[in-house]
């Protein structure tokens, strides 16, 4: 009998996840033609590679994201540890003093070490202390925001060598052809993340422990080796977007990465990834970031909401989302 | 006398598969209803057409000669028609009292009247014959007690048919004989009662006709008199039972590979010492609820406990389930869907999933390794699925184990412990798992195989060790193995001593 009630649902099933994998990038396509309609200068190159480089770090963090999410976990930290590694990072540079390239690798060096073990920490407590990573990370959230808005005395913390800002400079604004390198990292990350998740052992015990962790403790994967590294590896997707995001504005402030969390979930989720895990999708991923992004950008190119509402509308986006994979999980 | 519930020619397909055709019943008031058959055979469906749940899609039921189509449970039961559900419903952290009125709590001013609850509970758990507190938590209760609350519940509502699911699949004999004497005086009031089982005994115990379904088809309805078990059994399977079995290996060594002493784990398992030889079938037997899952559990790492392992002459100890597989040992869930598939990942994720490491090339994943293996595994298990690409949670029951089997069979075990293996599973994937575990014997390898069947305990073992709360009751040797001797061990009572007083006349 039970054959039988799984058979009917088959052939529908196969079709709801082609949906699943699909409808981030046609919702892409929709927000391209409805730009281009409500303003000519929408379909441009520059306004497009503009667009996209301003999702790179969103899209760097959602893809570390991807992880901890298909493995049934949460981070809501990741706005607050990318605001506390630039603090950290660019006191570390100004500490150091110099102006070569040495020290500019000191710093990137400290910067991923401290955001991976940002992302260790918060993996540790979920797996030993056996708390759920919504608290966890909410308490971590807080940690990292205040340590940073400390460090700066409540103030900005910027970048005081002159020749190392300009050195560093073109890692934000410079491209290679013709191709903003924001872009190039956005892509490299997102293509080792994908060859992780798809291609290794790791990547399936993600998936397997974020489908059901009873059937992968049962199975002999080493479930809390692989928890914790979820987490590892969003730290240092964090601090590979802090690499991109410091030479933006070469400071950092209590408000730097403010909502990145909620940014960097909702691309997940846009993206295809189940938010009770077991599914990730890291390319859909890299579409919801920029589909967040775009949207942004066509509420600034347009007059019909202000612009200051793009936190409302990116809000209402996770919330539609979430109601559009409900409807397609229901539809099975 | 006219029947109060009739179903005519009920017919119920999911898609284009049939899995009830013109299935026919008429239930009279004041009898005692048996619908029996192999799991698979329909009767759940039947019971949850019957009950509103599902809706037949041919065929008519009629209600006290009245057509009638229900538009779900809740309408089935204003009309008189209670189903008590084989599966405890019942919020843990509730009083007894809540539980029976959860969702149709009587109100006084628009506030909860627990004290009429409270009374109106008391009431109708004495006329069941039990001093259940009714301001108990439903957690601090026994599963039988809890079975009674539900029992309680479903009897709170005006009631003409009340259908029972399998409900004394995890009571004791005592607790049996106490809900059958429930039955009884639902039946002397008039009450119609339709009881499914797959216990025998228990249904020429207490029923006064029996229907009999076997692949979703109506094989006979019967008056009890003079209808035996064994008969019963015949109708039921379709063929002679004693085939189902395949002979068993000669393998059996007195060489021990695994030794256990004093296992304990805590709340669950006390004591527990046994010996497990080269090449043989060892069984372990017991009511659910034992510890017989949580003694190899913990044995394998998957749950804490202590005691002295030894495997090949050295003390092991094994901190999760990894371990255990680099020893060579596996262990198969009773529980498949929770705990031995990804229902939500396709076949070969789920294949390679234990084994992942023998398919790695570098650090990366081989798919076509893994496709190879999948290949293999459907063929040497005779796993049937009309496409590679479905997700496990769309196998049927045996499927599902069978490709449980292949996977864990990817880690190449030297000790096999598969609980409950035909859980669940059509007959003729029985006869194959059967023939597949005796194989595995033959091999060399040594198995354990947990079963509350105690047919497949004696048809498969060489040996069966019967644990009894929490301990081991006592061994049975292949020359002893029976029924009886088994039972004996798992309740401490003896078959016809339980039998006598199944049937009241103890």
């Amino acid at each position: 009998m039970t054959e039988s009630v799984l058979r009917t649902g088959a052939e529908k099933r196969r079709f709801s996840i082609d949906m699943r994998a699909l409808s981030p990038f046609i919702a892409l396509l929709v927000l391209v033609i409805a730009g281009a309609l409500i303003n000519p200068d929408f379909l441009t190159t520059s306004n497009l590679l503009n667009v996209v480089t301003r999702s790179a770090f969103i899209a760097i963090i959602a893809v570390g994201a991807t992880f901890v999410i298909a493995g049934g976990g949460l981070d809501l930290s990741v706005g607050s540890m990318a605001a506390l590694t630039a603090g950290v990072m660019i006191l570390t540079l100004n500490n150091l003093g110099g102006g070569d390239l040495g020290t500019l690798a000191i710093g990137m060096l400290v910067a991923i070490a401290l955001s991976a073990t940002c992302g260790l920490a918060n993996g540790l407590i979920v797996t030993f202390g056996r708390i759920e990573p919504f608290i966890v990370t909410l308490g971590t959230m807080g940690i990292f925001r205040s340590l940073v808005i400390w460090l700066a005395a409540g103030g900005t913390i910027t970048m005081r060598n002159f020749d190392l800002r300009e050195m560093y400079r073109p890692v934000y604004f410079g491209s290679i052809f013709g191709i903003p390198i924001p872009i190039i990292a956005f892509l490299v990350v997102a293509a080792i993340g994908a060859l992780i998740l798809y291609r290794t052992s790791f990547g399936r015990h993600v998936v397997a422990l974020g489908s059901n962790e009873d059937v992968a403790r049962y199975s002999g994967v080493p479930i809390w080796r692989v928890r914790t590294l979820t987490y590892i590896i969003q730290g240092i997707c964090v601090g590979i977007a802090v690499l991109v995001y410091v030479p933006r504005l070469g400071s950092a402030t209590p408000t730097t990465g403010l909502l990145w969390e909620l940014q960097a979930i909702t691309a997940v989720v846009i993206g295809g990834t189940a938010l009770r895990g077991g599914i990730g999708r890291v390319w859909g991923t890299v579409v919801g970031a920029v589909i967040l992004e775009l949207v942004a950008n066509i509420m600034v190119l347009s007059n019909f909401v202000s612009e200051f509402l793009v936190g409302a509308v990116q809000g209402a986006i996770i919330i539609i989302a979430m109601l559009v994979q409900r409807s397609v999980h229901r539809g099975r | 006398m006219d029947s109060v519930l009739r179903a005519e020619s009920i017919s119920k397909s999911f898609g284009p598969i049939e899995v009830l055709s013109g299935i026919s019943l008429d239930l009279k008031p004041g009898e005692v209803h048996a619908v029996i058959g192999e799991n698979g055979a329909g009767k759940s469906t039947l019971m949850r057409i019957l009950s509103g749940h599902l809706p037949p899609t041919k065929g008519t039921l009629h209600l006290n000669g009245q057509p009638v189509t229900f538009s779900g449970p809740v309408d089935a039961e204003s009309q008189g028609i209670v189903l008590v559900h084989q599966e405890i419903l019942l919020a843990p952290d509730l009083t007894v009292a809540q539980n029976l009125f959860l969702g149709r709590e009587i109100r006084r001013f628009g506030f909860v009247d627990d004290a009429a609850m409270r009374e109106r509970t008391r009431a109708i758990l004495q006329e069941l014959g039990t001093k259940i507190d009714p301001d108990r938590e439903v957690r601090r209760l026994s599963i039988a007690d809890r079975q009674l609350v539900q029992i309680a519940r479903a009897l709170l509502v005006p009631h003409k048919v009340v259908a029972f699911d399998e409900p004394t699949a995890v009571l004791t004999p005592i607790e049996a004989e106490s809900l059958f004497e429930i039955i009884r005086k639902l039946r002397a009031q008039g009450v119609a009662v339709l009881y499914i089982s797959h216990r025998l005994n228990e249904v020429k115990a207490i029923a006064d006709r029996v229907t009999v379904l076997r692949d979703g088809r109506h094989i006979a309805t019967r008056d009890i008199e003079g209808l035996e078990p064994l008969e019963m059994a015949r109708l039921m399977v379709g063929r002679d039972m004693s085939k189902l079995y395949p002979e068993k290996p000669e393998t059996a060594s007195d060489q021990a590979l695994l030794s256990v002493r004093d296992m304990a784990v805590l709340g669950f398992v006390e004591n527990a010492s046994f010996t497990l030889h080269r090449g043989e079938i060892l069984g372990f037997g017991g009511l659910i609820g034992a510890g017989r899952t949580e003694l190899f559990e913990s044995i394998v790492g998957l749950r804490p406990g202590h005691g002295t392992i030894t495997l090949d002459g050295k003390q092991v100890h094994f901190r999760d389930a990894r371990e255990a597989m680099a020893a060579g040992i596996v262990y198969l869930s009773e529980d498949r869907k929770g705990k031995g598939l990804l229902l939500q990942q396709n076949l070969r994720v789920n294949l390679s999933l234990a084994a992942l490491e023998k398919f790695t090339r570098g650090s990366f994943i081989d798919g076509g390794a893994e496709e190879q293996a999948l290949d293999k595994a459907i063929k040497d298990f005779d796993i049937r699925t009309r496409r590679r690409d479905l997700l496990a949670g769309q196998l049927s029951g045996g499927n599902q184990q069978k490709l449980l089997l292949a996977k864990m069979m990817l880690v190449e075990p030297r000790i096999v412990i598969i609980d409950e293996p035909t859980r669940g599973v059509d007959i003729g994937t029985k006869e194959q798992i059967y023939r597949f575990i005796a194989s595995l014997a033959a091999e060399g390898r040594a198995v354990v195989v947990i079963s509350s069947e105690m047919q497949e305990l004696i048809g498969l073992c060489h040996r069966v060790v019967v644990m009894r709360n929490g301990r081991v009751a006592g061994e049975v040797a292949q020359a002893d193995l029976s029924e009886d001797s088994i039972v004996y061990l798992a309740t401490g009572v003896h078959e016809e001593r339980a039998a006598e007083i199944a049937a009241g006349t103890a």
